[in-house]
């Protein structure tokens, strides 16, 4: 018998850390090398992210890095042969940066809106982002469009804050905790490790779902809701903490615009904004503290947070001049006077009493677990606090709210619970993470009209901003979109993160304009991060009259055969994530904690396999030779060798000293968050497990919308640049400018008129709950039922979910289905049925499941793969029982009057309705072919790949895949 | 006498799978692997593992659980799986109670599958030698590894630290302890095995709503009462009367 040598561990063994990219929660890990290869992947114990601890993912990153479906090579599609086909030859780099450079060097010359660059990754915009604006062009977004941008612009224009990168709930001190709808894939381990403490200190967790899966699972209370529905019950809960008084009254006066009197005046162009008095506002001031309170005692108008006065939060009062007003709270209370529980359990499915207790539950523990924490701090107007007082009921909310076109609204009402129950960072409640919390909006604006975007110019503001009315619109005299998506018009005035979703179908339909190049970077467009997948597969490849692509040349680049790279003319070879620099900048999207930033990078573990480029260094490569402002000097000379060098020396403006990484800055790395490039940094952030981590002073860690010593130390260090107190807009002045133009009561910009009514009534100051978009123009009659997706723990925000290891987790999806759907449908657990909606059909597997809403039909998503792609079989799983319901979603609503071909998306900002769909399940025929539909011709491995299909058999043994495997071993 | 195992919390398991992963991470490459995949990219494919979630739902909508299950080799005290291995390749260590297969002794002819009630063994059809936990036995003890790391993979990645892993004859280790305090259990006590690891069951916390603590007198409505000041009375009063 041969022996298997046992393996041993010292010789050759090295380890180094670097930051997982398994997902994007963005772990510290420690990869344990042998002879090159890797042996081990294993947590970080000293990283403040996941301490320690990593998921199905991050242990499979072996499997990521020997993937056979790892590109290598550049590639440019044949001539003469048809895009999708997938016949491409070998370039060389400097064939293919000449490519780009000769193409887009010309369209920066004519027409820079005619290049778009549209990314599948939002974490790595500080690069991305920069290098659109510094080309010129207005046609760059990354995928927050269609993921979560509802999360971030409803909270963010309510408190300041959002979920994930930007806040979180403070479960270490909570003692009540509500997840509502579908979130575990946002900060997926620091939410596992926190949930487990939370429940053994013995907090009450209660899960707010149509399914029950998830983190769900261990909550002590599972509440099924009908999609779409939350606004319902979030406003229905708010009416009854008002009605019983459960608010934090002292909360909302000091800290929120509750108090502050509103003109209510019909017919003016002061409607519904709040009054203020004539003194002079400082320049760039966001929120000056010039309206006015009721005096309770005096029963007069007087000047907001006058010392000793106590102000009304309800009635109805006369100024002076007669001018009618109210406090905001008032048109809260007003608003939800309606909303009673009874009329929300018809539309959530959860009876009233259920919805009335749950209110109780957060009343009561909000207002009598109080924690009082023995802090010191200064508030913003100069009044010092001895303690932080913190009521400890949390939320934590992603997709499930966000991904309806009513989501803009209920994140609004669940951001204004949250503050009436007087938990924004206070201990126990939500608090933010650095840079957060940010001014009401933050301050980069969108460019406002053609003027912005020039040839040979860097696009005068940025490609994404947060518009405070009107006039930060991106539109024509028209009041048309000039962004290709139609982001920041008034067809979606807030689109923040812009509009993915819609930037292939509206290229393809050169609706408001063709375009020439399209550039992908790790977005998977011709499938799984599409809407309408079938009909944008066969978009990018029609042509015109005149035999012309329709999207002349699209770029795509990726590090696998994902089922997009088949679409691209020209294939850039990306690394994989333990072969690259990268920066979680603070200018980015960070990893900070609550108790301070905390920024990370990645250094490589293992060279590019072979020839593939970091995307970051083909964005600065191509920066350069464009010669952009930001990557040569005035003589049009380089200024960065590549990405590495760009992020120790890049700054915001010459002597800034703000750069991608905020450690170990100063020439020799003596400075925090501000200083002068380090030509050392790297080194240092490899010396400290490649993370930064600032703690702040405790009593910097709270109540930072309002704390003085934060908001200081913050301006100093060019976090924010106004340490003015960041007031929660309970009542929203920003979206009642744009319902006062579309009213036509304000001079200035307007909606063209189709829009008018759209704008008037999703521009509400106040939330309010409606009926999906979709689901107002289906016919429910019909199309009856909910369908949903998430994806299963070993995948959450995966990019390779054809992993060996992972696959054999989830090799084929199935879609989820009551079994009384079944039962009165005539199906069974385990049948193949059609799923459909108004827009298409799907045929796949059922499942019967007893943990979801009756009325609820979903299913994994991208799990479904197209055959041949991703390095798989033609006959895997994935490609034969594995589906997308992508397939009966649409990306634009049916005609109606707000226009043919509006966005399947929420009013305000955009957010793709993935969540929206309505179909009908029914029985597949007996005599039909037992494989999905729809199916694609099967894709082949491109040159480069790996040219031979693996064996039968696969054994990784630190880095080998022992082709012979002798038949002893084990333990002696 | 040391019996070493591990306690998994189903109170706080999600079923990530990061249990199953990294183990087979680990072990891959270590002195059990390796861990051989069938049909890594095609149909149906299948490999080795030592450590499985089976997630399973209990009850009927809206009263359901959700309930997500590890699984691995239960390191019982009474192995069944040893005496039934006609070569000796199964074995019980003295010295920590962990369960092993010595693969140069194993034929493979899976009696001692058979003879697990818990499914925990794993042929690897490849080498044809049974596979299954060893508790990471190669890490455990392995000197070269800092202390804190020396567990088991699958105890070192779990983020809700759903598993601990210590002494379960030691009452005052941790895993006693949490056996004793929270009612940990073995699986199928009946067919007197003896299962090492332990189980800690679902708990549910609830709150108690008092009708007292739905209104106070401390109620910030009532700063919402507007003060009234009477006019003068019209009428009568006592002020017309009195003669003090």
């Amino acid at each position: 018998m041969k022996n298997i040598p046992v393996v041993v561990e010292t010789e050759g063994v090295e380890v180094k850390t670097t930051t997982c990219y398994m997902c994007a929660c963005r772990c510290g890990i420690k990869v344990t090398v042998k002879d090159g290869e890797v042996r081990y992947i294993q947590g970080n114990p000293n990283h403040p992210l996941n301490k320690g601890v990593l998921c199905a993912k991050g242990a499979s990153g072996i499997m990521k890095q020997y993937s056979p479906a790892r590109l290598t090579k550049p590639l440019l599609r044949k001539p003469g042969t048809e895009r999708g086909a997938g016949e491409f030859e070998e370039i060389s780099w400097d064939k293919a940066y000449g490519i780009m450079e000769e193409r887009l060097g010309k369209l920066r010359e004519e027409d820079p809106k005619k290049f778009a660059l549209f990314t599948g990754r939002d974490q790595m915009q500080a690069l991305t982002g920069m290098f659109a604006k510094q080309f010129g062009t207005p046609n760059y977004a990354a995928h927050g469009g269609f993921c979560s941008v509802n999360m971030a612009a409803g909270m963010i224009y309510t408190i300041g804050g959002s979920f994930w990168e930007f806040g979180g709930p403070d479960l270490e001190r909570s003692k009540l905790f509500f997840m509502i709808g579908t979130a575990e894939d946002h900060h997926s381990n620091p939410m596992k490790v926190e949930l487990s403490k939370f429940k053994r200190n013995g907090g009450r967790f209660i899960a707010i779902n149509p399914v029950r899966t998830g983190y769900a699972a261990i909550a002590d209370e599972w509440v099924p809701i009908k999609p779409g529905t939350d606004g319902a019950l979030l406003l229905a809960i708010i009416r009854e903490i008002i009605k019983l008084g459960m608010y934090d009254r002292d909360f909302l006066v000091n800290y929120t615009n509750s108090a502050e009197l509103i003109d209510i005046t019909t017919d003016s162009h002061n409607e519904g904004m709040f009054i203020r008095n004539d003194e002079p506002v400082e320049e760039g001031c966001f929120d000056p503290q010039n309206k006015y309170w009721w005096d309770r005692v005096k029963d007069e108008a007087v000047a907001m947070r006058k010392e000793g006065v106590d102000p009304f939060l309800t009635g109805e009062f006369e100024l002076e001049d007669g001018t009618p007003c109210k406090p905001a709270f008032q048109l809260l209370k007003e608003r939800v006077e309606a909303y009673t529980p009874e009329w929300a359990e018809g539309i959530t499915g959860i009876d009233a009493d259920t919805i009335r207790r749950l209110a109780h539950e957060m009343g009561i523990v909000a207002r009598d677990q109080k924690i009082e924490l023995p802090i010191q701090w200064t508030d913003a107007w100069g009044k010092d606090h001895d303690k932080v007082i913190g009521n400890p009921v949390s939320f934590h909310s992603m997709r499930g709210l966000a991904a309806h076109s009513n989501g803009f609204q209920t994140i609004r009402a669940l951001s204004i619970l949250m503050t009436l129950l007087g938990t924004i960072d206070r201990p126990g409640g939500f608090r933010h993470k650095a840079p957060f919390p940010r001014p009401i909006p933050p301050c980069p604006k969108p460019p406002t009209g053609w003027g912005d975007v020039k040839p040979n110019t860097p696009l005068n503001g940025m490609p994404l901003g947060w518009p405070a009315g009107p006039d930060d619109l991106f539109v024509d005299d028209d009041g048309e979109a000039i962004r290709l998506d139609k982001g920041f018009s008034w067809e979606y005035p807030l689109s923040v993160h812009g509009l993915m979703h819609n930037a292939i179908t509206n290229a393809w339909r050169g609706d408001p304009y063709p375009i020439d190049t399209l550039m992908l970077f790790m977005a998977n467009m011709a499938w799984n991060s599409s809407m309408n997948t079938t009909e944008v597969r066969k978009m990018l490849v029609d042509k015109d009259e005149e035999g012309e692509y329709k999207i002349p040349f699209i770029i795509v680049a990726d590090a696998y055969h994902s089922e997009t790279v088949d679409f691209g003319d020209l294939i850039l070879p990306d690394t994989s994530y333990l072969e690259r620099h990268d920066a979680m900048s603070m200018l980015d999207r960070p990893i900070s904690e609550y108790d301070g930033p905390v920024d990370a990078v990645r250094i490589p573990v293992l060279p590019p396999k072979g020839e593939c480029k970091p995307f970051q260094d083909v964005i600065v490569e191509l920066g350069s030779r464009l010669k952009l402002p930001t990557f040569t000097d005035e003589n049009g000379k380089r200024k960065f060798k590549d990405y590495r060098d760009l992020v120790i020396n890049f700054e915001t403006a010459p002597g800034s000293g703000i750069g991608f990484l905020a450690g170990w800055r100063g020439k020799s790395g003596e400075k925090s968050m501000k200083g002068e490039p380090n030509p050392n940094q790297w080194e240092m952030y490899k010396k400290n497990d490649c993370v930064f981590h600032y703690e702040m002073p405790k009593s910097f860690q709270y109540m930072r919308n309002w704390n003085r010593g934060y908001l200081h130390w913050a301006q100093e260090h060019n976090m924010i640049r106004y340490d003015e107190p960041i007031n929660i807009h309970v009542y929203s002045e920003i979206l009642q400018k744009f319902r006062l133009a579309a009213q036509g009561k304000t001079e200035g910009r307007q909606p063209p008129d189709r829009l008018r009514k759209r704008v008037e009534t999703y521009f509400d100051p106040l939330p309010f709950h409606y009926e999906p978009l979709e689901s107002q123009l289906t016919d429910t009659q019909k199309y009856p039922l909910n369908a949903l997706t998430q994806r299963p723990m070993a995948m959450y925000h995966s990019w390779d979910s054809q992993n060996a290891w992972l696959r054999q987790i989830h090799t084929h999806n199935y879609l989820f289905v009551s079994p009384i759907l079944g039962r009165n449908n005539g199906f069974e657990d385990g049948d193949w049925v059609w799923v459909e909606s108004m827009h298409g059909k799907v045929r796949c597997m059922c499942r019967f499941s007893e943990s979801l809403e009756p009325g609820t039909v979903w299913t994994w998503n991208a799990i479904g793969k197209a055959s041949g792609s991703w390095g798989l079989d033609a006959k895997a799983n994935e490609s034969n029982k594995g589906f997308l319901l992508n397939h009966v979603i649409s990306e634009e609503l049916p005609p109606h009057d707000a226009g043919d071909h509006v966005s399947n998306s929420d009013p305000v900002t955009g957010q793709a309705g993935w969540y929206d769909v309505r179909v009908r399940v029914y029985k597949a025929g007996d005599n039909e072919a037992s494989h999905t539909l729809p199916r694609f011709d099967t894709v082949k491995p491109l040159p480069g790949m790996e040219k031979k299909r693996r064996n039968k058999w696969q054994g990784y043994v630190a880095g080998k895949f022992r082709k012979t495997l002798g038949r002893s071993g084990g333990l002696k | 006498m040391t019996q070493l195992a591990l306690v998994i919390d189903l109170n706080v398991c999600v079923g990530c799978h990061a249990c199953v992963t990294s183990c087979k991470e680990w072990n891959t490459s270590g002195e059990a692997g390796p861990m051989v995949d069938k049909y890594a990219y095609g149909e149906n494919p299948t490999g080795t593992f030592f450590n499985r979630v089976q997630s399973f739902e209990i009850g009927t909508y809206p009263q359901t659980e959700t309930v997500h299950f590890p699984k691995s080799c239960l390191h019982c005290e009474e192995p069944p799986c040893v005496p039934v291995c006609p070569t000796g390749a199964s074995y019980k260590r003295e010295e920590d109670g962990i369960v092993l297969v010595d693969y140069d002794k194993c034929i493979g002819c899976k009696y001692c599958s058979w003879a697990c009630p818990y499914g925990a063994r794993e042929i690897d059809e490849k080498q044809r030698v049974m596979k299954k936990c060893t508790l990471c036995v190669d890490r455990i003890y392995d000197e070269a590894l800092p202390v804190s790391e020396r567990k088991p993979a699958c105890v070192m990645s779990c983020p809700t630290s759903a598993r601990l892993f210590g002494d379960v004859h030691d009452e005052n280790s941790e895993v006693s302890k949490a056996i004793r305090e929270r009612a940990g259990y073995q699986l199928m006590p009946e067919w007197g095995t003896k299962p090492a690891n332990h189980y800690l069951p679902r708990r549910k916390t609830e709150i108690k709503i008092h009708k007292d603590e739905l209104e106070r007198v401390d109620n910030p409505l009532s700063k919402e009462e507007r003060l009234r000041h009477n006019e003068p009375g019209k009428g009568p009063s006592l002020d017309d009367m009195s003669n003090w």
